[in-house]
């Protein structure tokens, strides 16, 4: 048990932190993506989040756990079809077919996830700040 | 416990108690973001007063084995009972996080500081000046 361990576990949050913002920004920049047939097209990615540790040994366990991205996967929401038979990529019967990315909830993830990660660098301050402040008691 | 020990009073255990809830916390702010993830802490009031009860420390049979008492291995872990619950089952809520998180740090502060006056009665003391 030390100071340190609390600046290695808030350093695991910013880690799993920066996954989900790129998670967020590959599936805002692909939301436009066309393509012309479904297996084609982009999949939203979604990270999963697990504690450092599993759930029997975090009763025992005096100490915190970090934060880990256990996979990231791909949505299985189907794609948004579309008909637009005049577009060079539509399939035989006219069809395009757009991912099925949720800006609205892209944008709160991406909202989430920097507040998170402000959160955990704030934190690394402060027990930054106290581990200084115990390394000049009686000085 | 020597003299010296009981002149720095309280001030190692609650660094020793207040370090394991910086930890704690930090977990829960780790894992804000964590389906299912329950957030904990300890009693710090309960833990305290573990810490202080002689019955509860270890014995020393041999005046030449080491003296363990100040650094506790860690008081016992609680769950917080969120005041809203979340769909996910996630049980962290940044603002009572972050106040506690903050709270715990000046404290540790303010510990650190009392530490400091000891030493410096002590150094006081021994030097004569």
């Amino acid at each position: 048990m030390s100071l340190f361990n609390a600046i290695n576990i808030s350093a695991t949050n910013l880690e799993a932190q920066t996954i989900r913002l790129n998670t967020v920004s590959s599936n805002l920049a692909n939301a436009n993506s066309v393509s012309g047939s479904e297996a084609d097209t982009y999949k939203p990615l979604e990270p999963l989040f697990a504690p450092m540790l599993n759930q029997a040994q975090m009763g025992m366990s005096n100490e915190g756990a970090g934060v880990k991205v256990t996979a990231v996967m791909e949505s299985n929401e189907p794609a948004n079809k579309e008909y637009m038979p005049g577009h060079p990529l539509a399939d035989e019967e006219g069809f395009i077919y757009t991912p099925a990315v949720d800006q609205a909830q892209e944008a709160a993830h991406m909202m989430d996830a920097s507040q998170a990660y402000k959160s955990s660098v704030e934190a690394i301050n402060t027990t930054k700040a106290l581990i200084m402040r115990t390394l000049t008691i009686g000085r | 416990m020597s003299g010296l020990d009981k002149a720095f009073g309280v001030s190692p255990q609650v660094l020793a108690l207040r370090t394991q809830k910086l930890n704690l916390l930090s977990a829960n702010i780790a894992n804000a973001s964590t389906p299912d993830y329950k957030a904990r802490d300890i009693d710090f009031r309960a833990a305290m007063s573990t810490a202080l009860n002689e019955s509860s420390q270890l014995k020393r049979t041999h005046e030449q084995h080491f003296d363990i008492n100040g650094a506790t291995s860690g008081a016992p872990v609680k769950y917080r009972v969120p005041s809203q619950a979340s769909v996910d089952g996630n049980t962290v809520e940044m603002h009572r996080e972050h106040t506690a998180f903050m709270e715990n740090a000046v404290r540790y502060q303010a510990s650190a500081n009392f530490l400091d006056s000891k030493i410096r009665a002590l150094r006081t003391a021994i030097k004569g000046e």
